[in-house]
């Protein structure tokens, strides 16, 4: 393996460069899952059968929260990327931690507001708006939950190995995918939710 | 007995039987073959685990090749049932199931492995790479493609067949008039091959971008391969269309969610626009490579560079962005309003200019060439002015106000056969035909193989012509039978004849394939065409690294020029080569997609969830593993090097 050392670790070695690319384009298709989601859910936001609107069951509080966490962990993982950068493992590793545990509490907040939801009656087969609304926040919450473990993973392989162009590469990959989520949430807000109750 | 009736076929009939023992019999053979002659290792460590972009582009092609059979099978039995007025050979149900799987075997399970088979053979040789970027992920990718296959082959034996249409609107694809587990298989089936795609897509473009040998700007690259990175942008952004689309689809059979039903907000038109957001770009991912095999042929064959290098490019772009706004021409029909019409008209007519700008430039490529009819030209040949004629039918199409005549009538069938078949079809045959000395060592019978152009051009338009006519004087498509009084007959009889010369036509290629293999000669060097890009400067057989020494690129031709213009393709001495090594893991994980697909089928969900673990096991397996490759030796790179070099003359 050739490894470059006037390039950050991450980008280091031609495999790494590959798997960024790759992964750039891999986000490119994600936005087109998630363009293809909202508009799903813009064409259905309307046509709620016998159910409640989004006005009748949004509640501000949960998701701004939610909000927060989300916002709080993207910038974490910047850190973490920051520190790498430094070579600092244990800043790394630390900034890892709080980003994971940010986004589990997310997790947390989600899963109380979908059984919320639930709750008031704007379950799965309600109408097509709470399944194109469910649809939706679930496919970000399940990319949250499966990045989640991802990142669990990636952390437990720096304290074993090290930061390695291996592992930097992986972290690099993370922290985009983590940002990418980010962005895709604050579609959510503005656009389902901040909407969605006025 | 309640748990195994769901698997029984809910309505059967004596072929359905056949068949089910007739694959019963081969699956038995063939175990029993392999095991006899011990095989199991070899397919284990040669073919399962491999890597090797060239190996897994061949298990694409077996795959086309086989489904190609089975689409075929059901054409020949679709155009038997109404070759004659009030026919009983198969009734309405039966009728339905074959055309739906029809559609979506030859499109989306024989089209397009044929397609990426181009795909993985090609692009990297042309490029002058080791490898694609990611040759795991590749092995994944075929491997979901080919259990989603298998899923979707064994559903007329096993619960019952999807049965409304390879385009599956809702509300007829909904639990209430899609009764049987058919459409679950369409769904999930589709899904799995669909995300080994998808992944297809992500690997070529950085393949493409990045792997390229030195000196090939993007504007070098040959015409197949500009053809193929275009092709698989178009998959990026098309694939997750269809991922969303079926997970929806999915849930409201399963879950009973309400997106595509009838009540409760549920909009059965969402189904139909978004199939068609992903449907019309897939039809130009089937022919923007076809173009590229034909400019890779035609300029061999004429002997002269491609005309219009720029433009070809220029217009493949043009044509992939149009792709995107033209979907709602599928169904001008179904009260959009005058507005949307006429501007999906537009768009849509639009596509034929780029179109028209690439026929122009395979004219003139033709134009003072040396030309030299063998197979592939010949297809090339024919293709030209058939597909021209489907185009032209297309803009008719587009015309949202005549539309209401043609629309789901068989004027509409004739249109895309006539686009798909000369199009992407004969492309497929000529580029095999083209390439088969490259793969595997021997040319294939060049008098056999025109027959077999001939022949299948002569069926296709006995088939396909009369159903211009006809669909303009009202036959519908998708109708099990009609009445003597249409007069409808006479046609529908010359289309059977058609239909089955193109069978003909077909065994005539098996034929063509196993005489080559008994008796063309072998030493035909590695380059029989005399032909102009870097898949022919290296040896044949292939070797593993592809290139011993990387090649040097100025030009579009470089294989061309080192041979008349004194271009020195390697400089450089041979180092030691980083290649990837062999995993089971891709396959082991598609066949866990295989069983997880099964149990959502049929809604076994105890299955579902610990596939799901398993699945999700497997992903975590992979994070955790370490892999760095392994070198082959300069030693050993001579070894092979003389060992090739003594092969051909
Ligand atoms: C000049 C270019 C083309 C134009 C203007 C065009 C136009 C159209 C239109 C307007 C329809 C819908 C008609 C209706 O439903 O009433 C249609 C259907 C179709 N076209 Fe084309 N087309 C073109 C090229 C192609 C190509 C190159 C392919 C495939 C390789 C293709 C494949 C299809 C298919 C598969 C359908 C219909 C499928 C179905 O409803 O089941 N077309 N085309
Ligand atoms: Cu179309």
């Amino acid at each position: 393996m050739k490894v470059d050392n006037s390039l950050p670790l991450e980008y280091s070695t031609e495999e790494n460069n590959l798997k960024i690319l790759g992964f750039w384009i891999f986000i490119g298709a994600e936005i087109m899952l998630f363009a293809t989601l909202f508009t799903a859910y813009f064409t259905l936001e309307n046509r709620t059968g016998n159910g409640p609107t989004g006005a009748d069951i949004f509640e501000i509080a949960p998701v701004l929260v939610e909000t927060i966490l989300l916002l709080a962990s993207s910038f974490t993982i910047g850190l973490a990327i920051h520190a790498m950068r430094l070579n600092k493992k244990k800043a790394t590793m630390g900034f890892f931690i709080v980003t994971l545990i940010l986004g589990a509490a997310f997790l947390g907040f989600e899963i109380y507001e979908f059984t919320h939801y639930v709750h008031v009656g704007a379950g799965l087969q309600t109408s097509a708006f709470t399944a194109a609304l469910l649809t939706t926040l679930g496919t970000h919450g399940l990319h949250v939950t499966l990045g989640f473990f991802w990142g669990l993973f990636i952390l437990i392989q720096i304290k074993k190995r090290g930061l390695t162009p291996e592992t930097a590469n992986k972290s690099f990959i993370f922290s985009l995918y983590w940002h990418f989520l980010d962005i895709i949430w604050i579609f959510i807000f503005s656009f389902i939710y901040l909407k969605g109750m006025m | 007995m309640d748990f195994f009736d769901r698997f029984a076929v809910p309505h059967p009939s004596f072929l359905i039987y056949a068949s089910m023992v007739g694959i019963g019999l081969t699956m038995l053979a063939i175990v029993v073959g392999i095991t006899y002659f011990k095989k199991w290792g070899y397919l284990w460590r040669e073919w399962i685990t491999t890597v090797d972009h060239k190996r897994i582009g061949i298990m694409y092609l077996l795959s086309a090749l086989l489904m190609l059979f089975r689409g075929g099978v059901d054409a020949v039995m679709m155009r038997y049932q109404l070759s004659m007025p009030e026919n009983t050979f198969l009734d309405s149900q039966h009728y339905n199931e074959v055309f739906s799987t029809h559609g979506v075997v030859m499109i989306l399970f024989m089209a397009m492995p044929f397609i990426i088979f181009f795909f993985n053979y090609l692009v990297p040789l042309q490029i002058g790479a080791r490898d694609v970027a990611f040759p795991r992920l590749n092995a994944l990718s075929f491997w979901l493609f080919f259990m989603g296959m298998g899923l979707f082959n064994i559903s007329f034996i096993v619960g019952g067949s999807p049965d409304a249409g390879w385009t599956s609107y809702f509300p007829l694809a909904g639990n209430e008039f899609s009764t049987s587990v058919g459409t679950n298989y369409y769904m999930i089936a589709i899904q799995i091959a669909g995300i080994g795609t998808l992944m297809t897509g992500i690997n070529f473009i950085t393949t493409i971008l990045k792997m390229r040998a030195p000196g090939m700007k993007l504007m070098k690259m040959p015409m197949f391969t500009w053809s193929a990175f275009i092709a698989n942008v178009i998959i990026v952004f098309a694939f997750p269309v269809l991922t969303v689309l079926l997970a929806m689809g999915t849930m409201d059979r399963l879950f009973g969610t309400n997106f595509f039903t009838t009540d409760n907000g549920g909009m059965d038109m969402l189904w139909a626009n978004l199939f068609w957001v992903w449907g019309h770009p897939e039809v130009y991912i089937l022919i923007l490579p076809a173009f590229g095999l034909y400019s890779e042929i035609i300029s061999t064959f004429a002997r002269r560079n491609l005309y219009g290098y720029k433009s070809m490019v220029a217009s493949m772009v043009v044509i992939s962005l149009l792709s995107f706004f033209v979907w709602a021409h599928h169904f001008f029909t179904m009260g959009q309003g005058p507005l949307a019409n006429s501007i999906f008209s537009i768009t849509t007519m639009a596509i034929a200019v780029p179109t028209g700008v690439k026929i122009f430039n395979w004219l003139f490529t033709l134009w003072k060439g040396k030309i030299e009819f063998t197979t592939p030209m010949l297809y090339s040949m024919l293709f030209i002015p058939l597909f021209t004629l489907g185009g032209v039918t297309g803009v008719m199409l587009a015309m949202s106000a005549a539309d209401y005549q043609y629309h789901n009538t068989m004027f509409l069938v004739a249109h895309f056969h006539n686009v798909i078949i000369p199009g992407v079809v004969y492309a497929m045959l000529a580029g095999l035909t083209f390439y088969w000395p490259k793969i595997f060592g021997f040319m294939l019978n060049e008098k056999l193989g025109k027959w077999t152009a001939w022949l299948l051009s002569v069926g296709f338009v006995l088939a396909f012509i009369p159903m211009y006519i006809t669909g303009l004087d009202g036959q519908a498509r998708r109708m099990y039978t009609y009445s003597e009084s249409t007069g409808f007959s006479a046609m529908n009889m010359v289309s059977f004849i058609g239909a089955a010369i193109m069978a003909i036509a077909f065994v005539l290629l098996v034929y063509n394939i196993y005489y080559s293999i008994r008796y063309s000669p072998r030493n035909i060097g590695s380059d029989p065409w005399d032909a102009r890009s870097l898949e022919w400067a290296t040896h044949t057989p292939v070797p593993e690294y592809n290139f011993a020494i990387t090649p040097q690129v100025e030009s579009t031709q470089p294989f061309w020029d080192s041979k008349k213009n004194g271009h020195q393709l390697f400089k450089g001495d041979i180092e030691k080569i980083h290649m990837p090594n062999n995993s089971g893991l891709p396959f082991i994980m598609s066949c866990i997609f295989f069983v997880f697909g099964f149990a959502m089928i049929f809604s076994i969900w105890p299955l579902a969830i610990i596939t799901l673990i398993g699945i999700l096991g497997c992903l975590a397996y992979r994070s955790f593993e370490k892999d760095h490759g392994r070198y082959i030796s300069v030693e050993e790179i001579k070894e092979t090097e003389t060992r090739l070099r003594g092969a051909k003359k």
